[in-house]
């Protein structure tokens, strides 16, 4: 697969580390979570047959870590972003 | 009589001659041949026995789909097994063997199976050898592989070497036949990067084996001529593209130097190639289908389209007197073509009623092949004439026709699935094919040749935006294919002839229910063997949708995978095999190291010392015992540069290590070291170390040498996806710095003779967990950490890597006064053990900080990574397990890693397991063997007696629970 990289352009998935279900930027808020709230966020994932938004680590490269939307059946890759501008804006900050 | 079957013209250069070896016989050829050619030449037709009854087998095909024509080519380690002689190209001194028989070709004692053939059938192994089950890999297994093996391997390592190589083009074009080369000079000409590929060692596909396709004789020449002059076309014969990737990548292996006897010198024999296309044109051609009938495997029977090529291009006939079989227009090339070159031509027998006649040879309309004799060779065919009635046609050879088959397997290698096409009765590419790929030519249904071209040329035109090459004219038949799969009431008729499958097979298996192709090709093995059914898939299909009342795309078609042909394994691994399986990483004192003779180990991509032995040491453990004994009492020297080092800076710093680590971090004074726990986020510990703040806004974090690259990606991800705007950086400088542990009690004053002396070392000066920058050797910048892992006095000592060298020697020469001695990882394992220090094995995926004896480090005060799921009260069980220390009773006594902790009088079960040891090591200053491990509310058992069991060495002994810190429990020798 090729992974078009924000700042790189395109580079093979082989220079990739993955990891999984991008779900895994939306760390529950200690102060207010729920033990359900943990328990869905380290165990619960969605397994479509369809697009999959996962975290690839680019270990072999700048180190980034991105979001790729991935369709599952097709491999098909439709948007890449920097997963820190994701978190920023999903309202993480420090 | 030598090339007794050579006829006039060909592609290939008499005026030189080869020769060759097959089973011990010497034979002739030129270059251009194949062994299979070759052979055909020399009047041998018998070139192998098939897989399950060791039938006589002949070449089939003159290509990459050949069943039968199965040898084992070179000798010594380069031996290969299962190499097809229709491929093989030819080279003096050429030493092939035919395979699957004993003790000879010609006479095969296994040949008996034949005649058991009604017992063989079908689902025969499922059948017969279901009981008894133990039977099964012990008995029958071995005895099935021996009599039905393939080829054998040498044995020996391969000496040959494999490359992999990548390369980029706008368009990929898979085949060099005549759609494939006008899609070519179209790209070419346009100016686009182009890549041609295709498996043949000569460009041209049927151009090179027909007559009288093209109206000028020069065309293909001109053609290849034109498309090497262009810098933009590279031409890649010799090169199979074995599959299509995601994403426009294509595998692809090119064979070097298998047409030479030995590869030149710094050549690869193979080479893998992975090719990025923008876009792919698939002109893969067609591959020509068999009709089946009785005993249709002799040797001399094998496809007219073959029996073409070999005539053709390679000048040699299969017989002197041959028979044509068919049901269609090409069976008559086939007649034509064999009678221009002087070969007789005993009949065509047409199926049709309506066939063509022709003045030169008889035609048989409306008749069918219905039986074949010659048992290790074809000597004549019984045909059944329109009228019904029987008659004998004698020939050594007969070509057979069923029509072709588009060859669709790439197109097919992600989601398409190929549609059927009425009026060709065959499938072609259809559902979803690889993005960016395209068909042309035959492989497309388009089969005249006027058509190919015509076809090429506008597709690529099409895709790259550029005028269309002119087409030379070129013959441009119109195609009728009708279905035509298997003769009436034959049995014995073979479909697929490498695995040995009959259309009795076929309906057998049907009449048991196997009624879904995929259990069909399962059941029979029906295109399972090397050749991939190409040449038989179609007719078990056509079978098995007539049996079950459907059409054939209703059946539909198993699924092709890559690679199209078989591939080696080699070829597959490259350069990355032995040692080179990974990169191998040297520390610093490396080279020092093995002037001193230390053995080394692997850790990860890592080689460590493992232990220094000295003149007279036998048993790695009297160095071992040495080197600890050695250290306690003096001082000892460990590279440790392996452990992962990170450096995190910035005015967020200390707020990062707090969430990274359970235990707080913000108020570490500058100047000091902190032991570091990190606990994945469900609550497991992942990893140790210790970070050095050595400013306020800058710390040094070690991980344990296997975690540093999984270490580094989770600080990176906490960093980038759980805290964007923190302010803090991280680097990896694990190479970049040589790290050594100095221990002992006369470490200190080892480093005073190293560290330059405006840098007070003295405990008062710099006291357990100090750090800080330093100048060593007179001015050389360094890092020194007054951290131990022995549970000795100890420091760590850092310098640019490059200095590495030169700083061991140093505090070699240096130490000589204090007897210092260099130690590796098996007795920093022991000493480690002694101190009570938890490592890989206790920190090994299922073990809490509680578990560890750590529950209490994990703060309550802030947030950190795994702090909320450590609090689980499935983790927080009274009975929890602690880790503790375990010594044999009778110190003579093992300990091993992985028994198990039992009461002393209960049941030795799982149901009351009370823990495990992780690890366990002699310990030379306790005098006996001691272990750590985990024992359920392990905290409050210290002093119990218990059994250590471990069925797997068949050991049960009696041990002590003591505190896991058997050296130095108060601390006060870290501390001195």
């Amino acid at each position: 697969m090729i992974i078009n990289h924000p700042l790189l352009g395109p580079r093979d998935s082989a220079e990739f580390v993955y990891l999984g279900d991008a779900s895994l930027i939306d760390r529950p808020d200690p102060e207010t979570a729920t033990a359900e709230d943990w328990h869905a966020y380290g165990y619960l994932r969605d397994n479509p047959a369809g697009e999959l938004r996962e975290l690839w680590f680019h270990e072999g490269g700048d180190r980034s870590w991105l979001v790729v939307t991935r369709n599952t059946l097709t491999h098909e890759i439709t948007s890449v972003e920097m997963a820190r501008d994701v978190a920023r804006a999903q309202g993480r900050s420090k | 009589m030598t090339q007794k079957n050579r006829v006039s013209g060909g592609l290939i250069d008499r005026a030189t001659t080869l020769k060759f070896m097959f089973d011990g016989k010497s034979y002739e050829g030129h270059p251009g041949d194949t062994l299979a050619s070759a052979l055909l030449a020399n009047n041998v037709r018998l070139m192998g026995r098939s897989f399950k009854y060791h039938r006589p087998r002949g070449p089939l095909t003159a290509g990459s789909e050949e069943p039968n024509a199965i040898v084992e080519l070179r000798g010594g380690a380069r031996q290969e097994p299962n190499t097809r002689a229709t491929t093989a190209e030819l080279y003096n001194g050429l030493l092939a063997k035919s395979q699957n028989r004993w003790p000879s070709l010609a006479f095969d004692a296994m040949a008996i199976n034949d005649r058991f053939s009604n017992f063989l059938t079908a689902g025969f192994y499922y059948k017969t050898f279901m009981w008894p089950a133990a039977f099964w890999e012990k008995l029958y297994e071995p005895i099935i592989r021996k009599a039905a093996g393939l080829g054998s391997l040498s044995m020996r390592a391969d000496p040959d070497a494999y490359d992999k190589g990548f390369r980029h083009c706008d368009l990929l074009i898979i085949g060099a036949g005549p759609a494939g080369l006008m899609a070519a000079l179209t790209a070419g000409r346009g100016g686009k990067e182009v890549i041609l590929a295709d498996e043949d060692f000569a460009l041209g596909g049927r151009l090179n084996a027909e007559t009288g396709l093209l109206e000028t004789g020069d065309w293909l020449n001109a053609t290849i001529a034109e498309l090497s002059s262009l810098p933009n076309v590279r031409l890649m014969s010799r090169t199979t593209v074995i599959g299509a990737f995601d994403h426009g990548i294509y595998g692809a292996v090119e064979r070097v130097s298998d047409h030479l006897h030995t590869p030149d010198v710094g050549k690869p024999r193979q080479i893998l190639w992975r090719i990025y296309a923008k876009q792919s044109l698939l002109c893969a051609g067609a591959t020509e289908r068999p009709i089946a009938f009785e005993n249709n495997d002799r040797p001399g029977i094998m496809l007219a389209g073959a029996v073409r090529t070999y005539v053709n291009r390679y000048a040699a006939t299969p017989a002197q007197r041959v028979a044509v079989f068919t049901n269609n227009d090409d069976g008559h090339r086939t007649a034509v073509d064999l009678q221009a070159r002087g070969v007789k031509v005993a009949a065509v027998i047409d199926t049709r009623a309506d066939a063509p006649l022709a003045d030169a040879y008889e035609v048989i309309r409306g008749g069918q092949v219905v039986d074949s004799k010659g048992r290790r060779g074809l000597t004549f065919v019984e045909v059944k004439q329109a009228d019904g009635s029987m008659r004998t046609v004698e020939c050594g050879a007969l070509g057979v026709s069923g029509g072709w088959n588009p060859n669709v397997h790439l197109t097919c290698h992600q989601r398409g699935r190929p549609t059927w096409d009425d009026g060709l009765a065959a499938f072609v590419p259809g559902g979803e094919l690889p993005p960016g790929m395209q068909v042309a030519g035959a492989a497309n249904g388009v089969f005249s040749t006027h058509g190919a071209l015509t076809s090429g040329a506008k597709a690529a035109a099409k895709m790259m935006g550029v005028k269309a090459a002119k087409a030379p004219k070129a013959e441009d038949a119109p195609v009728s294919q009708t279905p035509f799969w298997y003769v009436e009431g034959c049995s014995r008729a073979w479909l697929d002839q490498q695995n040995d499958v009959t259309v009795k097979d076929v309906k057998l298996s049907h009449q048991e229910g196997f009624r879904s192709v995929e259990h069909l090709k399962r059941y029979t093995t029906l295109g399972m063997a090397t050749d991939q059914g190409k040449t038989s898939n179609m007719g078990g299909l056509a079978i098995m949708a007539e049996l079950a009342g459907k059409a054939i795309p209703e059946v539909g078609t198993t699924i092709f995978r890559p690679p199209y042909t078989p591939t080696a394994i080699g070829v597959l691994g490259g350069r990355m095999r032995g040692m080179e399986f990974h990169p191998t990483r040297l520390t610093p004192s490396h080279f020092w190291a093995k002037e001193r003779g230390a053995v080394f180990v692997e850790v990860g991509n890592w080689l460590r010392a493992q232990w220094f032995p000295l003149p007279g040491e036998t048993h790695w453990r009297q160095s071992v015992d040495r080197e600890v004994t050695a250290t306690r009492a003096s001082v000892g020297v460990c590279d440790c540069t392996t452990l992962g080092k990170i450096d995190v800076q910035g005015t967020d710093a200390a707020a990062f290590l707090n969430k990274v680590y359970c235990n707080g971090f913000a108020k570490l004074a500058v100047g000091k070291t902190r032991y570091g726990l990190m606990l994945r986020e469900d609550g497991i510990a992942m990893d140790d170390g210790t970070a050095g703040r050595l400013a306020e806004d800058h710390f040094v974090v070690t991980t344990t040498t296997a975690n540093a690259a999984k270490v580094y990606q989770h600080m990176e991800f906490v960093r980038q996806c759980l805290f964007p705007d923190m302010d803090v950086q991280l680097i990896s400088t694990t190479e970049a710095w040589a790290q050594y542990a100095v221990a002992g009690p006369n470490s200190r004053r080892l480093l005073q003779k190293i560290v330059d002396a405006v840098h007070d070392i003295s405990n008062e000066a710099f006291p357990f967990m100090a750090c800080g920058n330093i100048t060593v050797c007179g001015g050389l910048r360094a890092r020194l950490f007054r951290i131990s892992f022995s549970g000795e006095l100890a420091f760590e000592i850092a310098v640019p890597a490059r200095y590495g060298d030169a700083l061991m020697r140093r505090l070699m020469a240096a130490g000589e006064e204090f007897d210092v001695t260099p130690y590796g990882t098996e007795a920093l394992g022991v000493m480690r053990i002694e101190k009570g220090h938890a490592a890989g094995n206790e920190l090994n995926g299922t073990t809490t900080a509680l578990n560890l004896g750590m529950g209490r480090m994990v703060s309550k005060a802030k947030d950190s990574i795994g702090s909320k799921l450590s609090e689980r009260p499935g983790l927080n069980a009274a009975d929890a397990l602690m880790q503790v220390g375990i010594k044999p009773r009778d110190p003579g006594d093992k300990i091993t890693a992985g028994g198990h902790l039992m009461l002393l009088g209960g049941p030795v079960d799982a149901a009351h397991d009370q823990g495990y040891v992780t690890s366990a090591a002699f310990s030379p200053t306790l005098g006996s063997m001691i272990g750590l491990g985990f024992l359920k509310n392990g905290g409050l058992r210290e002093g119990e007696r218990m059994r250590l069991v471990s069925p797997v060495t068949d050991l049960t002994v009696e041990v002590d629970i003591v505190s896991a810190h058997f050296v130095d429990p108060e601390g006060e020798r870290v501390r001195a």
